[in-house]
């Protein structure tokens, strides 16, 4: 499925990465938790409702860099600079994580574990 | 070459900014991208630490041909049973460190995991020291 397709499905704001809308995504991961973030080996997309700068941090170092951003958590500006700086993909979406990941799986991403 | 960074108590703001200048320098050497992830989430995980449960410290980075080795001590209150701490999902965080996304008690087993030699070292009411290796 691209981010395109994603961002549709989730009626998805794309906050940043207009550039990247036609890249396929195959596998996401839903988490609140950084730390868990950081002991994936894979880089699957992030659902996440946890939304500030060290969710940004945090993705860099762990190298996702697609993140779904759920319930109308407010991306910041500093969020954004450091998304731009790596070249990262932001989707903001209204839905709650239960949604999202309810629809993505029906949708056909795959879970890594 | 060798870098050094502060970290400051308290500061999430800033938290990994360390790590990211090391992310930044390994990609510049074609170091491989796997071994650059393991090198950056322990040292991530090091620096959140001394962020979130001491009082800030130091950052000191080397690199050579074969090998990055790393130092991040801090001045805190040191951790008083060391392989307690190691355990996974033994945590103090506090709440405001929770609500950053950490405090699982997941960070040491995580540093044990990525890099090829861990030493922490703690000494009570003084501070903890984090030293790491991870070959090329
Ligand atoms: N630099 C430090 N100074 C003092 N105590 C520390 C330090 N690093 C770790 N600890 C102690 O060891 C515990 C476990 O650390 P660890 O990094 O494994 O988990 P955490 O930081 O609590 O949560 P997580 O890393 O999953 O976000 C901490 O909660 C804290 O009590
Ligand atoms: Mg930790």
């Amino acid at each position: 499925m691209t981010i395109r397709e994603i961002a549709k499905l989730l009626n998805a704001t794309v906050c940043i990465g207009e550039n990247r809308m036609d890249e396929e995504v195959e596998h996401a991961f839903a988490s609140d938790l950084m730390s868990d973030v950081l002991t994936l080996k894979e880089t699957p997309m992030l659902i996440t409702g946890l939304c500030n700068v060290q969710t940004i941090r945090t993705c860099d170092m762990a190298t996702l860099d697609i993140i779904v951003v759920v319930r109308n958590k407010k991306v910041t500006e500093d969020m954004l600079e450091l998304a731009e700086d790596n070249d990262m993909v932001i989707l903001s979406c209204a839905y709650s994580m239960f949604k999202v990941c309810g629809l993505l799986y029906e949708a056909g991403i795959k879970p890594l574990f | 070459m060798h870098q050094e960074y502060t970290v400051i108590e308290g500061d999430f703001v800033n938290a990994g900014k360390a790590s990211s200048s090391v992310k930044k320098t390994l990609k510049q050497l074609n170091v491989d991208p796997t071994k650059i992830k393991r090198v950056v989430v322990a040292l991530y995980e090091a620096e959140v630490n001394a962020i979130a449960h001491a009082y800030g410290g130091k950052v000191l980075v080397d690199i050579d041909s074969d090998k990055i080795k790393m130092v991040v001590a801090d001045k805190g209150p040191g951790i008083p049973d060391i392989a307690l701490a190691m355990q996974e999902g033994y945590s103090t965080a506090r709440p405001e460190v929770r609500d950053m996304g950490f405090g699982a008690g997941m960070g040491l087993p995580n540093m044990q995991k990525n890099v090829d030699k861990l030493n922490v070292t703690s000494e009570v009411g003084v501070g903890t020291t984090v030293e790491m290796e991870v070959n090329f």
